[in-house]
């Protein structure tokens, strides 16, 4: 069972994940996405009917922390993964100022 | 042409605690850039988040407060989005189960109480911050990212500027007081998201504009004349023309731009972000049995408004008066703590918002922050209750319970601080004064044009005779007696 998803489609995905796909990767990811959602398409075949919603795989619940403070890392530490820093903050391209997402 | 104004609201709450929701990195505003995180922070392949307790916590009792129902079951769901300030890319929150829904909140204005129906109020983490100063670049500081927010939501029950700006300042006092947040507006420890349309009927018709969401206002005022801007907008926007409506336009979000005081177009709903949420695989489930409930709701202090209204009926302040004084929980603690402690409910509450409030102002603390104890405050007040030393006489002496640990009365004793009510000691004065003093006499009982001021100079020699000790109110009664002057 495999299903092609739509080249509008998988835009659209790559539009929220920032990705700026060719044409042939459009074609290709259509392909790849659609035999991935035939995969998990096959937990429709179970009957779930009148089963509770499941949030969590394990029987778990209500580990805390305590609200004690632990060591953090210094800041070259936490930069040295990234492309660009100025040694204080991590560097990106310019993004719109008054963009705000949440 | 008639028209109502719906104004429903999100409210970011930075809740107090001293590390972040899901990291042990500690909470603090305005440290060197990226020295508050971890790989939790950072979003670091292998990194697991682990919940805060308190922060939870701080959530149900914020949610009891608000009359809301706490869920039984709630979980973690995922918010993906893209953007510097979000390194894992997602920001973790709760979309279907919040912790607490169902609410109201009542305010008050122009005495009259109204009630705000709260729709939900969930957990999430808040973002990094992005800063935009720097030519060319964007500069990201990961210090804020996890910081633990309380997001609350109201149904559209507010109608004009002035109710949301009310019952901004009431959700505020609410949450301070329960010592859910610190709410420092400067360090942006609530931010307001108003939600703005009106509902025009013209002609039989009804029109709904474009319901508009002001994003991150932080603070009462900007907040009042956000929403004051976008009712007047609205309105003329719709008036040129009639199909800017909600069915037309769909939502919008505005930003504020503080400098030339409007609201500015950020994105409509044809850019609307598709969140995908889906519950968070590395954090469990939260259960929050009855006991714990009951638990939080034990512990819940005197909500504000009420605690407002027994400080006017129980201690005879004016509603101006006590709204300053149960403003700070502490000071107001303080002074349900000295009327245990035996003291005179309405003088303290006098004391209080005279020299007590004024040695607060000058040490640029609160009452409460004066370390002046309850009991120590009720005797001042009890020696004033009865009788013992003058209202003037305890402002004087408020003073000096700063620099010693001596009684008030032993104070008032040894700095003659004390009355004299003695009927009999004053009148004796009062017969030397007035042997002592027959020009001043005479030019009263001739009715003199300068009898008035005679009778102060006897009433001074008086008070100089028993060191400022006399029952000055006293003095003057046996003065006029004395002289066969009608007192009036």
């Amino acid at each position: 069972m495999s299903e092609q998803i739509a080249a509008t489609q998988v835009e659209h995905i790559a539009r929220l994940a920032r990705l700026a796909l060719t044409h042939e990767e459009l074609t290709r990811y259509g392909e790849e996405l659609g035999h991935i959602l035939a995969y998990i398409e096959q937990l429709n075949e179970v009957n779930t009917e009148g089963v509770e919603p499941l949030a969590h795989p394990l029987a778990v619940h209500n580990v805390w922390r305590v609200d004690e403070p632990q060591p953090s890392l210094d800041a070259q530490q936490a930069l040295q993964n990234s492309p660009a820093t100025d040694g204080r903050y991590f560097l990106v391209p310019k993004v719109l100022e008054h963009y705000d997402a949440s | 042409m008639q028209y109502k104004s719906l104004i429903g609201m999100e409210i970011h709450v930075q809740l107090l605690t001293r590390t972040k929701l899901f990291c042990g990195c500690e909470v603090q505003f305005g440290t060197e850039p990226n020295t508050r995180v971890c790989p939790v922070c950072v979003g670091l392949p292998g990194s697991l988040p682990a919940i805060n307790l308190h922060a939870v916590e701080l959530a149900i009792r914020a949610g009891l407060a608000l009359q809301c129902t706490i869920a039984g079951f709630t979980k973690w769901d995922r918010k993906s989005y893209y953007y510097p300030d979000l390194p894992k890319n997602y920001q973790i929150s709760q979309y279907d189960l919040p912790i607490a829904s169902q609410g109201i909140l009542e305010y008050e204005l122009h005495g009259e109480r109204r009630p705000v129906r709260i729709r939900r109020a969930h957990l999430e983490e808040d973002a990094g911050k992005n800063l935009h100063d720097s030519p060319g670049m964007t500069q990201v500081d990961l210090n804020r990212t996890g910081t633990p927010l309380l997001e609350i939501v109201t149904e559209p029950d507010l109608h004009s500027a002035e109710e949301a700006f009310a019952f901004a300042n009431e959700l505020h006092r609410l949450l301070v007081y329960l010592g859910v947040t610190e709410g420092v507006m400067k360090k942006a420890q609530m931010r307001f998201e108003p939600n703005v349309n009106v509902i025009i009927t013209h002609e039989g018709v009804e029109y709904a504009t474009p319901i508009c969401e002001v994003k991150n206002l932080n603070s009462f005022k900007a907040l009042r004349s956000a929403v004051d801007f976008e009712l007047q907008r609205q309105l003329a926007e719709w008036q040129r023309d009639h199909d800017y409506t909600l069915a037309s336009c769909g939502k919008e979000n505005r930003g504020w731009d503080d400098d030339r005081q409007e609201t500015v177009y950020q994105r409509g709903k044809e850019e609307a972000h598709d969140y995908r949420y889906f519950p968070d695989p590395d954090l469990i489930p939260i259960v929050v049995d009855d006991a714990w409930q009951e638990c939080v709701r034990k512990a819940l202090p005197e909500m504000p408004l009420a605690r407002r209204n027994r400080f006017m009926q129980d201690y005879g302040l004016g509603l101006k008066e006590a709204t300053l004084l149960i403003e700070d929980r502490p000071t107001a603690d303080l002074l349900d703590a000295a009327v245990k402690a035996g003291g005179p409910g309405n003088i303290l509450a006098k004391h209080f918002i005279s020299f007590w409030q004024q040695h607060a102002n000058s040490r640029e603390c609160t009452i409460a922050q004066l370390g002046v104890t309850a009991p120590r405050l009720a005797e001042l007040a009890n020696l004033q209750q009865l009788g013992r030393i003058s209202s003037s006489a305890a402002a004087t002496l408020s003073e000096a319970l700063f620099s010693s640990d001596q009684s008030p009365a032993e104070i008032a004793r040894q700095r003659g601080l004390e009355q004299v009510q003695d009927r009999g000691a004053i009148e004796r004065l009062v017969d030397d004064a007035l042997a002592d003093n027959p020009q001043a006499v005479e030019l009263i009982r001739l009715r003199d044009k300068k009898w008035e001021k005679s009778l102060g100079f006897l009433q001074g020699q008086v008070m100089q005779k028993s060191k400022g000790s006399a029952s000055p109110i006293l003095v003057r009664e046996i003065l006029m007696q004395k002289l066969d002057l009608n007192q009036g």
